[in-house]
């Protein structure tokens, strides 16, 4: 198999730079490899976009206004003070 | 100059950031009472330590940066022992996704349209969103832990390689798997 080949066939390696350009920039070899892979995988054309929404979506999940709502219960405040206030004493 | 938030005052610790140190827990453990414990432990090791709190950062600040280090202690807990099974595991599990020897998508697993996420229904977002905690929650803790790491805090790959004691090699193996898996999880679950 060529080396082209090998690069328009390798969706593992692929989407492991997809993965990794969302962190940092990839080398200019990593670079080439994956550009020239996109222009000839629709599958991972659609993967690098999903993964992106994935990204987008875990954001506003971790940022869901409803969580504001998670609060400790009483009982377990007043325990904590009071073991607070105990420490304070000492 | 020294401002009055500046100054610790323990007494008011469980009324002012009892609620806070929670949900931070929360959102980053997923467990509540690990979350609990974890805002318990936080109060009790500050109190140890109010003599050398220097007055640089805010209470609350300082507050959350005992909290954060406990954090990390337990995803180190959780990973403990594992890390080297874990990357070795998530490269043996992609295989499952890829050709063994070309590394192309094998047929049953390849991208597929996922309608909500390709469009752009608020609606079906939100109920999209259960299926995407569902789907972390099955994730094994390490990954979630990257994952969380990234996500929430915007923590740079060598900060979360080092907090986790990961390699770098080990890191990108463990989130590319993650997503890929994650991406699967949620096109079999939603279309």
């Amino acid at each position: 198999m060529s080396y082209l080949n090998k690069i328009l066939n390798n969706c593992k390696q692929a989407t492991l730079l997809i993965e990794k350009k969302q962190f940092k920039k990839l080398s200019l070899r990593e670079g080439i490899e994956l550009h020239i892979h996109l222009a000839g995988c629709r599958f991972c054309r659609l993967y690098n976009k999903q993964s992106h929404m994935i990204n987008d979506m875990m954001q506003q999940l971790y940022q869901d206004p409803l969580k504001n709502d998670l609060k400790l219960d009483e009982a377990f405040k007043a325990g904590l003070k009071a073991r607070i206030e105990a420490g304070l004493k000492q | 100059m020294i401002t009055e938030s500046n100054v610790l005052n323990p007494h008011q610790w469980v009324s002012q950031y009892a609620d806070y140190l929670y949900l931070y827990a929360m959102m980053r453990i997923n467990n509540e009472d690990t979350a609990k414990d974890l805002v318990q432990e936080t109060f009790l090791a500050a109190l140890e330590k109010v003599d050398k709190f220097e007055g640089k950062s805010t209470e609350r600040t300082w507050l959350t940066a005992i909290l954060k280090n406990k954090i990390i202690d337990v995803y180190r807990k959780r990973a403990s022992g594992l890390t080297v099974n874990s990357a070795y595991e998530a490269e043996q599990e992609t295989d499952d996704f890829f050709d063994e020897d070309t590394g192309h998508w094998k047929a049953k697993y390849a991208p597929q349209p996922i309608a909500t996420i390709d469009g752009q229904d608020v609606l079906l977002k939100k109920e999209f969103n259960g299926i995407l905690q569902m789907c972390l929650a099955k994730l094994p803790h390490l990954w979630r832990s990257v994952f969380t790491m990234k996500h929430l805090d915007d923590a740079a790959a060598a900060v979360i390689c080092s907090e986790l004691r990961v390699t770098q090699a080990n890191f990108w193996v463990i989130i590319h798997r993650a997503k890929v898996s994650l991406r699967a999880c949620l096109q079999k679950n939603w279309n």
